[in-house]
């Protein structure tokens, strides 16, 4: 297939183009504050959509990425200001944290044989209830400085630099999907279980492990919004986490992982996710009234598998897929 | 007669019933006010809209498929009713039946989305979740309809006779419709037909595709009464109503026993699962335990109960194998 033919080129293209028309409709929106701000939030969405299209790699689902994620990003603010542990340590720990609810999770489906979507569905209730419990709902707000300066800091005066830290788990994704067995074993399983099995994979092991990286990118998202709020406040991600569903299936979906499992886009999962934060951003800064945006939201997702079942019929009928 | 105790014994409905006859027991031994007239009439309140919320989703999950935008479905219902009463200051009545269309409406572009694409439900009602929610806010502007009319405040907050709240009388005539619908009518086996085998169902000449459409319409119908409901008990058209639906629209109908690979479902299970739920929020509020473990303890019904279908299905298939 040629390069101009792929879901990537075109999503690059879309966001050029969309990039280029919000900047001429609006004076804002290329200004040096809102591209800050712009990239912020992108970085958030970009992790939040690597976190789903782990486990949709394996043919899977995980609603409780919210869940786990505020529950990391409590467990970090909790670690330092209530333990005393240095941020470092707590940054990891916190990390370790969102990847062992992952792995709950991952241990729970492959044990029960159920389908991942009704296990996520009950432990995000579960992580989540707990969370509000342990924490009585109360913030941490007395995180160290350190935390809230990363999260102002700008590259080339504009950039921000939580998109670097995107940029890295994007890159370390890409080695384990390319270069590592382990990698390629998740794509075998998620592409077809039973011949992954066949094949001497350890499909189970594969799963749980899907899921605890899951969890980990969770957590990892969520501490890039404590950074960005300078403060873990329980609701970040809505009721139960709800919020994060949005964004972690548009990027994937547009991005072009194929929700059946077995392929992966990451590039297209980074350029979908940047392209409806742009999105998002672009229709605040026109002034198309703020409330109206999660319908436009849900209806890119609308047409964006239509646009993806078109488009691989299309190739198909031509006998290019 | 033993075989016919046992039969009983295994249906989807005699586990439930006999946790709420102990669990019942055991708690108003505890709390002897958990009997009181007025404690069963807020419990009632709560059975009452849960109910249908979770016979909306119960007919989604019949067909094998799940349906996210049941709550956005419902508040935009609600929030309609409400808007309608206010704003073109329509009869109760009449505002409530295009409530209801609207419902419908929603459902049906689920259903023909779903039917005609073959997408998967969940990323369908994922979207529509979202630009109903949009649509919601955007009217709204995320502020409440105050407005309703004493006659529908009344409906939801007055007595029938004893602790019987009115609200009940719509919950009632729900059930019996969906449990005739499944039972007694085409459309309903056709819709656990294709849950069951989807293949089978379509060779067997069952159009798939209006069934589909027929599960999501009838889906979007009980989601908005759901939402109605509320209004007339909240008295207030609040744009939050349906935004905590969707743990418990599962919970309830797999507690009752429903299969998540469609084609098998219980009514009265669902029912009886809604009303494990309302008895335990109650419980939680009596021992004046941390409302927020609420989650927590639904989200440990929704795994123990497919655990315990899970393990049935097993023992199931083995008698089977041994036929």
């Amino acid at each position: 297939m040629r390069f101009y033919q792929t879901n990537e080129f075109g999503l690059f293209a879309l966001i050029i183009l969309f990039g280029a028309f919000f900047a001429l409709a609006t004076p804002g929106f290329a200004s040096v504050f809102n591209v800050f701000s712009l990239t912020r939030i992108m970085s958030i969405d970009i992790m939040i959509g690597f976190s789903m299209m782990v486990v949709i790699v394996t043919g899977g689902l995980n609603l409780a990425v919210g869940a786990i994620g505020v529950s990391a990003a409590m467990a970090c603010g909790w670690l330092i200001e209530a333990a005393g542990v240095p941020y470092p340590v707590a940054i990891l720990l916190a990390l370790a944290f969102g990847a062992f609810l992952g792995a709950i999770n991952g241990i729970l489906i492959v044990r029960s044989g159920l389908h991942s979507f009704i296990i996520t569905l009950a432990t995000m209730s579960i992580f989540f209830g707990l969370m509000i419990y342990l924490t009585h709902a109360q913030a941490f707000r007395v995180i160290v400085p350190e935390f809230a300066q990363f999260g102002k800091l700008r590259l080339f005066g504009t950039v921000s630099a939580l998109l670097i830290v995107s940029c890295i788990f994007a890159i370390a994704l890409y080695v384990l999907y390319r270069f590592t067995p382990l990698g390629r074993q998740m794509l075998a399983a998620g592409a077809n279980a039973a011949a992954s099995e066949l094949s001497g994979i350890r499909v189970d092991r594969t799963y749980i492990i899907c899921h605890a990286l899951s969890g980990a990118l969770a957590g990892a998202a969520a501490l890039m919004v404590v950074a960005r709020n300078g403060a873990a406040i329980p609701s970040m991600a809505g009721h139960l986490g709800q919020d994060w569903l949005l964004p972690a299936f548009l990027g994937p979906v547009l991005g072009g992982t194929l929700l059946m499992g077995g392929r992966v886009s990451l590039l297209g999962t980074f350029l979908g996710s940047a392209l409806v934060t742009m999105l998002t951003n672009g229709l605040l800064q026109l002034r198309v009234g703020e409330f109206w945006i999660q319908a436009m939201l849900g209806a890119i997702l609308l047409f964006a598998v239509l646009l993806d079942l078109a488009r691989r019929s299309y190739l198909q009928r031509r006998g290019i897929y | 007669m033993n075989a016919r105790i046992l039969r009983y014994l295994q249906s989807d409905w005699a586990g439930p019933l006999l946790i709420i006859v102990m669990g019942g027991a055991v708690i108003a031994a505890l709390k002897p006010t958990f009997l009181s007239p007025f404690n069963i009439q807020v419990l009632l309140l709560a059975i009452s809209v849960n109910a249908v919320i979770a016979l909306s989703q119960m007919i989604i999950i019949g067909i094998g498929q799940m349906n996210l935008s049941v709550g956005a479905i419902g508040g935009l219902a609600a929030i309609s009713f409400a808007g309608m009463m206010q704003v073109w200051e329509l009869p109760p009545l009449m505002a409530a039946i295009l409530a209801l269309l609207i419902g419908l409406t929603g459902g049906l572009v689920n259903g023909f989305i779903i039917a005609r694409t073959g997408i998967s439900a969940f990323v369908i009602t994922l979207a529509s979740l979202s630009i109903f929610k949009g649509i919601n806010l955007g009217i709204t502007k995320a502020q409440p309809f105050y407005h309703v009319p004493d006659s529908v405040k009344a409906f939801g907050n007055t007595v029938m006779f004893g602790p019987i709240p009115w609200l009940v009388s719509p919950m009632v005539v729900t059930v019996l419709l969906v449990f005739y619908l499944l039972t007694r009518q085409r459309v309903g086996r056709y819709i656990l037909a294709v849950g069951g085998n989807l293949h089978a169902a379509e060779l067997s000449g069952i159009s798939v595709k209006s069934t589909i459409m027929w599960a999501h319409a009838i889906s979007g119908i009980l989601a908005a009464m759901a939402g109605i409901m509320l209004v007339a008990r909240l008295q207030l058209g609040q744009p939050s109503i349906g935004d905590d639906w969707l743990i418990l629209s599962f919970a309830a109908p797999v507690i009752g026993g429903a299969v998540l690979a469609g084609g098998h479902v219980s009514v009265a299970g669902t029912v009886l699962g809604v009303v494990i739920v309302a008895i335990i929020t109650q419980a939680l509020v009596l021992f004046e335990i941390d409302p927020f473990l609420v989650q927590v303890v639904l989200g440990g019904l929704i795994l123990w109960a497919v655990g315990m279908n899970r393990i049935r299905e097993v023992r199931f298939q083995k008698s089977l194998k041994r036929i």
